[in-house]
């Protein structure tokens, strides 16, 4: 297979911000596995979700037309990228706009911290963004003496904690309501200390806290849901109205976004909000939609950015299959519906793009660098059960392109890992019974490696690639083959 | 080469080196026509139940005549509103309380003041108890004014009521901004359940007028 096929860098783009953890897959799991709050809190929340997705997915007849027009839709957009971004660019600027393109994060971030530092600002409301966390932009503004608010209630209750998200939609998915309190009464300046951690108080918290930021305000900062390249309008998705705060009271609004977000249409807004609420918060529809198109004199903010990032994104676009992962809606259904997502939570993904989707997306934005690279080892974060298929409102088939994704990983290697010579080993062994035999007798060492607990946890290199990810359960005493020969000769 | 070229030029060359080899089509097999016939009665008492069932309480009047009643009915005890310069004047007929037009617009702490605003709509979708506010239509105004006061007032006519959102994405016209409002703010954030009552208006009144 070539480097085109797997999805591997064809151009220069070398991505940075938090699309790599520090950690393998299996050993971020491990730890997470144990923490049983942990466990609790993600078994109830994604449980809740799936009835509600459920129950108004079923309200539309329609749905399978609605999602074979998502997967078209974005298919058609991918094979005329560049082109729709250039007339996006026009429509924007057309209206008042200015357009900024960056090659990565670092230059998004610096284009953003300029844009603010030109303002005399010296805080920022932001609604919550995938790109911008993508790119570290709040650490970036922070280095450069700028406070950046989050104000989207989960993304405020992982900025007040000192956290990570570990969910597209509710960044703070892994906390309940009585660690939600906690955090609050610890972190929130002013707080009213009898606050319970009842929802409604809890949201009433946020209210209070966040109200005089978006009143006096002077820079906002988005991300975006859909742009639509025939009209230039932007659009964003949300609940709170923190969205609305942010795009429609500073004088500065700055928009990232990362390029795959553009839509042909406006027209192609009836596909998209039909499918992205019912999938994500499981509603008919989500409580607040803006949109916006450029500079509306006499209506809010009267300087608008917008910000295209690559950061990797073209690496993705060159691979047939891959560049599926770049329909993502964001909706989080896969995430929702996913057994290994359901236990081991978002951060043991260690890119900000957890789940199912983020183990096909993250290593196909870094590349792989080697059979150290901890994205390697997000692929095999699956058991193949094909239930992320089913819920993506876009169709993006990603059991095969994990299968994809693990084939490119052991492509990437500069010497075999093991799982590559047991393959090769199979191969060769299985071609004559002669060598099948022994083969097998191999497999006795296997039982002394195993021990008295009956479980392999550890193979020396260059079996380890196996066991970092499983453990082998051991080899019977005897095998099939010398069953049958005992018994029948 | 500059970010705006480079960026370009490396999408061009993954766009062509990743292309299928058969053009995609765009399918559009999903229904564009509702199911309930626009501005129905029953379209309309779809859409008393989808509004009510994400919280927004809803009054039915069945003429023009009796929307001042409901709109002052609900207003209640507010001392002061906010409403768009293009607002029908009937609307308010036997208000007490004092009346702010946005225009010339008002300042973020006097809009902050106000107890409620009153608007129209665009359009409003049964299907998903949905309602638009178009900034350029002088009866719903910029978008700051059914922002930061707590109770918005709308008033949604049957002519205006589609069932579906691709009815409603034709009518609408993005060149000026728009909100798709579905209920007063709510958060899903704290283990996924609905609650409402955040930053937006935590007090949704609909006045839906026609048949029905
Ligand atoms: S891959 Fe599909 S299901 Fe997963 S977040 Fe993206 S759009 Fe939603």
């Amino acid at each position: 297979m070539t480097a085109v096929e797997l999805g591997m860098p064809t151009v220069a783009s070398d991505p940075h911000g938090h699309l790599r953890g520090t950690e393998s897959f299996p050993r971020a799991a491990h730890r997470a596995l144990a923490d049983t709050q942990l466990r609790r809190n993600l078994g109830h929340a994604t449980r809740t979700i799936r009835a509600k997705r459920a129950a108004v997915v079923g309200e539309v007849d329609d749905w399978e037309e609605l999602r074979r027009a998502g997967e078209s839709l974005k298919a058609d957009t991918m094979a005329r990228l560049p082109e729709l971004l250039v007339q996006l660019e026009e429509q924007v600027t057309g209206r008042g706009g200015t357009v900024h393109w960056a090659r990565d994060a670092e230059e998004a971030n610096r284009i953003v911290v300029d844009l603010v530092r030109g303002t005399g600002a010296d805080e920022v409301v932001k609604v919550k963004s995938m790109a911008t966390q993508e790119t570290g932009l709040n650490e970036a503004l922070e280095a450069a003496g700028v406070a950046a608010f989050e104000t989207d209630l989960a993304e405020l209750i992982v900025q007040l904690s000192h956290d990570r998200p570990s969910h597209f939609l509710v960044p703070a998915i892994h906390r309940n309501r009585a660690e939600i309190r906690e955090i609050f009464l610890r972190e929130m300046p002013g707080v009213d200390p009898s606050l319970t951690d009842e929802p409604r108080r809890l949201a009433m918290a946020a209210r209070a806290h966040l109200r005089r930021k978006f009143l006096t305000a002077r820079v906002g900062i988005s991300g975006v849901n859909f742009a639509v390249a025939e009209t230039g309008t932007l659009s964003v998705v949300e609940s709170e109205g923190n969205g609305r705060m942010c795009l429609t009271l500073p004088d500065t609004l700055i928009t990232v976004m990362g390029v795959e977000k553009v839509v042909p249409t406006w027209r192609d807004l009836e596909v998209f909000l039909q499918l992205l609420p019912r999938s994500s918060t499981g509603e008919r529809m989500n409580p607040y939609t803006s949109t916006w198109t450029g500079v509306t004199p006499g209506d809010g903010p009267q300087t608008f950015h917008l910000v295209l990032l690559d950061n990797g994104r073209s690496n993705v676009l060159a691979s047939p299959d891959g560049r599926q992962a770049l329909h993502c809606i964001r909706c989080s259904a896969c995430l929702n519906v996913c057994p290994v997502y359901e236990r081991t939570g978002g951060h043991a993904y260690g890119s900000i793009y957890p789940g199912p989707i983020g183990a096909v997306l993250s290593p196909q934005l870094t590349g792989i660098s080697g059979p150290d690279d901890v994205n390697a080892s997000l692929p095999y974060a699956s058991s193949l059960c094909g239930a992320c298929f089913d819920a993506c409102p876009v169709r993006i088939d990603i059991p095969h392109l994990l299968v994809q994704q693990r084939a490119a990983a052991v492509a990437a290697h500069t010497r075999p890992t093991g799982q590559d010579l047991t393959m090769q080993a199979a191969a060769i062994a299985m071609t004559t019974p002669g060598r099948f035999k022994l083969a097998e007798k191999a497999l006795g060492l296997g039982r002394v490696l195993a021990g008295r607990k009956g479980r392999i946890t550890g193979l020396p290199w260059p079996m380890s690639g196996w066991t970092n990810a499983r453990d082998l359960p051991a080899p019977p005493a005897e095998t099939f083959r010398q069953w049958w020969e005992r018994t029948h000769s | 080469m500059n970010a705006r070229e480079e960026v370009l030029a490396r999408l061009r060359t993954a766009r062509d080196a990743g292309n299928p080899a058969t053009p995609v089509v765009v399918t559009r097999d999903f229904a564009t026509t509702g199911r309930l016939d626009p501005g129905s009665a029953a379209v309309l008492e779809r859409l008393d139940e989808t509004l009510t069932d994400y919280k927004a309480t809803v009054h039915r009047v069945a003429s023009e005549a009796e929307i001042a009643g409901a709109v002052v009915g609900v207003l209640g005890e507010a001392r002061s509103i906010v409403v768009p310069a293009g607002l029908p004047g009937d609307w308010l007929r036997g208000y007490a309380g004092q009346v702010r037009t946005d225009g010339p617009p008002l300042a973020v702490d006097e809009l902050d003041a106000v107890d409620a605003v009153v608007t129209g709509a665009a359009v409003a979708i049964a299907d998903t108890g949905t309602f638009v506010l178009a900034s350029a239509a002088s009866d719903q105004g910029r978008r700051a004014i059914t922002l930061v006061p707590d109770h918005h007032v709308c008033v949604i006519r049957a002519a205006d009521v589609v069932c579906s959102v691709p009815e409603a994405i034709a009518r609408l016209d993005p060149s000026s901004p728009l909100t798709f409002v579905s209920g007063p703010s709510a958060t899903s954030d704290i283990e996924l359940d609905r609650v409402e009552g955040v930053h937006g208006p935590r007090r949704l009144d609909v006045v839906l007028v026609g048949p029905g």
